[in-house]
């Protein structure tokens, strides 16, 4: 299948997911709030250039507004983070030039501490922005704090269960160079 | 002027981001322009027919739950009917004017419409609800929603054939209810906290207020007809400072498996609106 097809179909299948399951579950409390959807700005591949990604969360993050009626809330923060991806990357990948013989960040070919931590770091980013965007309109330094921490853990135990139960297998290219 | 050029094609990625930044907080902050800014309506009617897909799955798995609100909404009206208040041997008789019924077309004051519910959230900061009932059957914005329990919510925009309504669970909505018992006025409105309870204030002290109490729409307010269900008292807030109760109220509706739900036109709304307005205009 080619890599655009592909996300196309994660594109489509992320929005679902996100918003007729994990937005529909009862909540556990109101401080947790199951994000997953994001994971999407996470897989794209490397090859892509800034500015395509950063149009690509900012599409991405406004659908999902369409969906759950709060305009511009999860694009901003779709926006940020796919613009801070490069970086991020830039910063943890090993000299080996895994983004050149690799398609896609994931746990074989950035290595599983460096992709933890992206990971981890992109999370944590996307919700502190999306709750700083919320608690500008309402609620205390608790519910800030509260809301970020819980949410993370929970999306980050997510992530976990998605990379393991989809194990995404990777061809290493050699005369890609 | 080559230098301005320079700069903006050296620091394009970064100025692309704060331009796509810029008009998602745009969006955000200027919330009620988002309608007209963001096709709302437009994407209404699309996000609207995926609602509607899932929600045929979706609708099974709640038929018995929604078979039994109805029944129990039917047996209410039932034991509302005149004949159950007929007594013997009453020096009264209660007579139905047909009359009045028959030519009742211009003293209706309010019209329902029944509407399925194909996406609803009660997990968010701020919850809606799409009905499959949009302008060309007959809604318009600013008509109240009600569901067979109790109130629901408001429309607050229309698309052809869906609509989507303002659910009681949002930081916006505000309905003014009367208690049952003794009739005083207060205004309903959602902490965020929990689906199942709203706040309800304004309420003065000297209102005699329990737990367990009926919390009724009033007649003032212009979306719902007077006496339909809200909740009923769960708590009394202590709160020595103020002269008015805050009182946390148990919603009768329980948002979380809402199926049907009624729209009620207020087919008199446009000209109270209208004189209402006309004498704030002459009193400034």
């Amino acid at each position: 299948m080619s890599e655009l097809l592909k996300n196309i179909i994660r594109f489509i299948l992320f929005i679902l997911v996100q918003v007729f399951i994990l937005f529909k579950m009862p909540p556990l409390h109101r401080f947790v709030v199951p994000y997953l959807y994001y994971l999407f700005i996470l897989w794209l591949p490397f090859s892509l250039s800034r500015m395509s990604l950063t149009f690509i969360g900012f599409i991405f993050g406004l659908s999902l507004d369409y969906f759950v009626k709060t305009p511009g809330l999860h694009a901003a923060a779709c926006t940020l983070i796919a613009y801070v991806r490069p970086f991020v990357i830039g910063m943890l990948i090993s000299q080996e030039g895994a983004d050149k013989n690799y398609i896609a960040p994931s746990i074989v070919s950035m290595g599983w501490a460096p992709y933890a931590t992206y990971v981890i770091v992109l999370t944590l980013l996307h919700h502190t922005y999306l709750v700083l965007l919320e608690w500008m309109n309402f609620g205390t330094f608790i519910y800030f704090i509260g809301k970020i921490v819980a949410s993370t853990a929970v999306s980050l135990l997510l992530v976990l269960l998605t990379e393991l139960l989809f194990f995404r297998k990777q061809k290493f290219r050699t005369n890609t160079i | 002027m080559r230098n301005v050029f320079l700069f903006i094609r050296r620091h394009f990625n970064f100025l692309f981001f704060l331009v796509l930044q810029i008009i998602s907080l745009s969006f955000l902050f200027r919330y009620n322009k988002f309608h007209e800014a963001a096709f709302l309506n437009v994407s209404t009617e699309i996000t609207g027919r995926f609602n509607q897909r899932y929600n045929n799955i979706e609708y099974y798995f709640q038929l018995k739950k929604t078979n039994e609100s109805l029944v129990k909404e039917n047996l209410r009206l039932r034991q509302l009917l005149k004949e159950n208040y007929e007594g013997p041997d009453s020096n009264r008789r209660l007579i139905n004017d047909t009359i009045r019924a028959d030519s009742g077309k211009s003293i209706l004051k309010y019209q329902i419409m029944e509407a399925k519910v194909v996406n609803n959230t009660t997990a968010l900061r701020a919850n809606y609800l799409t009905i499959h009932r949009g302008f060309a059957q007959g809604v318009r914005t600013n008509m109240g929603v009600t569901g067979p329990q109790g109130i629901v919510g408001s429309v607050i925009n229309v698309s052809r054939n869906f609509a989507i309504v303002m659910s009681m669970l949002h930081p916006q909505f505000k309905v003014v209810v009367k208690l049952k018992r003794g009739g005083e006025t207060g205004t309903i409105d959602w902490d965020g906290l929990s689906p199942n309870f709203v706040t309800l204030r304004a309420i003065p002290k000297s209102a005699k207020v329990s737990v367990g109490d009926t919390v009724i729409t009033s007649q003032t307010s212009s979306l719902f007809p007077a006496n339909l269900m809200v909740g009923t008292i769960e708590e009394v807030v202590p709160d020595n400072s103020s002269n008015f109760y805050t009182l946390k109220v148990r919603t009768a509706t329980n948002f979380s498996n809402i199926e049907y739900v009624y729209v009620i036109d207020n087919t008199q709304f446009d000209e109270q609106k209208a004189l209402e307005d006309s004498t704030r205009k002459k009193v400034q």
